[in-house]
């Protein structure tokens, strides 16, 4: 559109929109609208020092109470009533419910994160006894008694043991759970829906039972013994619907008009899929492998039932019995001695680190959307860019010299 | 300007325009695109072949110890399949009371969580609790076994005992001998439900929470600016927008969480000691579950017992696709339900 739409008529002074002139006119400093008034600062320090002083007096003096977990409860209910009483005095009903209220999320989300906080740090803290003997990670508990020092064995042949099973079952779990989730999502109709009902559904498989199904399948009829294939496979059969379900919906995610822009170049369904679909995905493809890989490596129901028990670090996973992390520790835990509860408490701090690892490196992965590019990835895409500008100039200016039909580039002011 | 070429009626009926039959559009695959798709359905067909090959060699092995005992599978309380008397009334019960005690520790936890996350927390400290929650739920259950096991099993005991003391007059907090004295000896009160019941708990709140975080989220803005420009509270948005909005999210964030507490085993295994006969006294020491049943005698079964084992984790395994396929069609319609409306 090359004409200029002007105003053809008078706009009437008092229906116009006009910012007011600000200039002269003082502008104080803004002002705080989140700060915390005295009253609140008050309410809030009054009921936590009177529920505290009301709890230990109750306890200390005039009743014989006794016990932590109980003057902490106590405390905190004279807390709700004293800021409830409190806030009473100066606020009307509907704001000291919303007090209230707002005390009880925080509190239920203090007492959840301390919990679980208290949970991982019980055990690094008592693995911290384990853990500093460089022997705990280059021995195998094959010549080590239950009586022997912490200086003596470790749990190599555990991590061995995890890293062996865990790629047998990665080796099995990526190609066949990323084709399906390939096949729901590109080629669809009926049978992919059955497929997708079918893995929804087995997600639901208790991964005990699915233990038992490869003790009952393989180890019983095929293999009549239990090693560290076995064990993978049971790992497989658990993790291969998180996976498919997980990349599922990844895959769901990428834009239409990226696969639409393909087609219309001509290109085929396959290289389609290969060079526009599964690159968009890969951040969120490569954080559903990873988040499959830590349920894979942290579940002990179904290993406890395919790898059998050993202390004899075992390479071979077709043969004989192959431990890893989450048994060792299970095996650990179960004796009286304290050193082997250490070392179980050891295995179980390594094992964690190794599974929260996996987690921070899948965050850093699939933090971004699908098709969003990471800074390094951007900084290539833009440098690819230019390479192409720089190729195409050349090319023009190549062509303009030879004398060649390159009128448009020279339209475009593209070379001097 | 593209331009349609016109056809009139009667031109056509005559006979003297030539009107051309529709093209019929036809796609011819490159070999290569039949291949991927072969392929990419082969995936597929491996996929579903080996899921059905587990669940119907769970069936076909279950059936065989089904078709001894029949209905009594599930009234009996026993479990000893080498004299053909086993049932999984014990086990089933001891199960969803462990699961029952989860939900009743986790769905507090939850929903305070979920709401502190989605209402009140802002900007930084937001992003970083909520990642904290989700990387808890990484945390392997073995982890929350040994706390469980190591820790909780000792601390808990003077709550157990002050329960029983002071809530005995409910039957299910009694704990007593069996004559009916109340017992107030502590080992009295290990191994018992209600400590399995917590650890499992604790377990299945981060997956609880994420889910009824998303829902909450999801609240249309619209109706919340309303609410807060009519002068309503942060509670009264979270009355009137937030939790019918997303009921459906702590409905079925809920019940996957049921989900799960259902089939947790090893942290179960741990920690209670197995009996197989249906206690009531959830405080008092000795349950039992399925998954730590099957943990427990898969070893020493013979094959018939081995049979019944399969048979006690396929009603597991219907149970807990029940529970999940439900919770998921919650979740969707809830959030189907909250876009039209936005």
């Amino acid at each position: 559109m090359s004409t200029v739409m002007e105003p053809s008529i008078e706009v009437d002074s008092l229906a116009a929109t006009r910012i007011p002139d600000k200039t002269g006119v003082a502008v104080g400093p803004r002002r705080v609208l989140r700060r915390v008034t005295f009253d609140d600062a008050f309410n809030l320090v009054g009921a936590l020092a009177g529920s505290m002083s009301t709890a230990t007096l109750l306890f200390g003096w005039v009743t014989p109470l006794t016990g932590v977990i109980g003057w902490l409860v106590l405390a905190y209910l004279f807390f709700l009533a004293l800021y409830t009483a409190l806030t009473w005095m100066r606020s009307d009903t509907q704001e000291v419910v919303d007090r209230v209220v707002t005390v009880l999320l925080i509190s239920a989300g203090a007492v959840l994160l301390a919990a679980l906080l208290f949970v991982v740090f019980f055990t690094l803290i008592r693995g911290a006894e384990a853990l500093p003997h460089l022997n705990f990670f280059t021995q195998t508990m094959q010549s080590t008694g239950p009586l022997d020092p912490l200086t003596q064995g470790g749990i190599l042949h555990a991590i061995v043991g995890t890293l062996i099973q865990i790629s047998i079952a990665l080796a099995i779990t990526i190609p066949l759970g990323l084709a399906t989730a390939v096949f729901l999502n590109e080629v669809g109709g009926t049978f992919a829906r059955i497929v997708r009902t079918v893995v929804e559904a087995m997600t639901a498989l208790p991964s005990v039972v699915a233990g038992l199904f490869v003790y009952a399948s393989f180890v019983l009829l095929v293999s009549h013994q239990r090693n560290g294939f076995a064990a993978a496979l049971a790992i497989t059969v658990m993790m291969l619907p998180i996976v498919i379900r997980s990349a599922d919906v990844v895959l769901r995610l990428v834009a239409a008009n990226l696969r639409e822009a393909s087609f219309a170049l001509g290109t085929t369904h396959w290289r389609t899929v290969w060079h526009v679909v599964l690159p968009t995905a890969r951040s969120g493809l490569m954080t559903a492998i990873i988040l499959g890989t830590a349920r894979g490596i942290g579940e002990t129901a179904p290993v406890l039932l395919t790898s059998g028990m050993t202390g004899v670090l075992n390479l071979n996973p077709f043969e004989g019995p192959m431990v890893s992390l989450p048994l060792q520790i299970f095996s650990f835990i179960g004796s009286p001695e304290p050193l082997m509860v250490a070392r179980g408490f050891g295995t179980a701090a390594v094992l964690l680190v190794l599974v929260l690892g996996l987690f921070v490196a899948a965050r850093a992965i699939g933090g971004r959307g699908p098709g969003e590019l990471s800074n390094g990835q951007r900084r290539r895409a833009h440098q690819r860019s230019l390479d192409d500008l720089g190729r195409i100039e050349a090319l023009a200016s190549h062509m303009s010299s030879v004398g060649a039909p390159a009128s448009r580039h020279s339209q475009n002011g593209s070379h001097p | 300007m593209t331009r349609l070429p016109v056809f009139s009626r009667s031109a056509v009926q005559d006979g003297v325009g030539d009107r051309p039959e529709p093209r019929a559009i036809t796609t011819r695959s490159s070999p290569t695109d039949v291949m991927f798709r072969a392929i990419v359905r082969s995936a597929g067909v491996a996929t579903v072949g080996i899921m059905l090959a587990v669940g119907l060699f769970l069936a076909l092995r279950a059936s065989t110890a089904l078709s001894v005992v029949g209905p009594s599978f599930l009234t009996t309380q026993e479990w000893s399949p080498d004299t053909q008397t086993f049932g999984v009334a014990a086990v089933l019960f001891g199960t969803f009371s462990i699961a029952i005690i989860a939900l009743t520790v986790s769905l507090p936890l939850s929903l305070g969580t979920a709401l502190l996350l989605s209402e009140v927390v802002r900007g930084r400290l937001r992003q970083a609790l909520i990642s904290l929650v989700d990387l808890m739920a990484a945390v392997p259950s073995i982890v929350f076994g040994l706390w469980g096991f190591f820790f909780l099993q000792a601390a808990i005991i003077p709550v157990s005992r002050w329960i029983s003391t002071y809530l005995g007059w409910i039957p299910i907090f009694a704990v007593t001998d069996p004559n009916g004295d109340a017992l107030t000896d502590a080992n009295a009160f290990t191994s018992s439900a209600f400590i399995a019941g917590i650890v499992v708990g604790l377990m299945v709140v981060p997956i609880q929470t994420s889910i009824m975080r998303e829902a909450f989220s999801q609240a249309p803005p619209g109706e919340r600016e309303g609410a807060y420009a009519l002068g309503a509270t942060r509670w009264g948005v979270i009355k009137t927008v937030v939790l019918p909005f997303g009921r459906g999210g702590v409905i079925g964030g809920t019940m996957l969480g049921l989900g799960r507490a259902l089939g947790e085993t090893i942290a179960v295994y741990m920690i209670i000691s197995p009996i197989f006969f249906i206690n009531w006294e959830v405080l008092k020491s000795g349950t039992n579950s399925v998954s730590a049943l099957i943990a427990l005698r898969y070893s020493e079964a013979s094959e018939f017992g081995l049979s019944a084992l399969m048979a006690a984790g396929l009603v597991l395994f219907l149970i807990t696709l029940v529970v999940n396929f439900s919770a998921s069609l919650i979740v969707a319609r809830s959030r189907s339900g909250a876009g039209s409306e936005a």
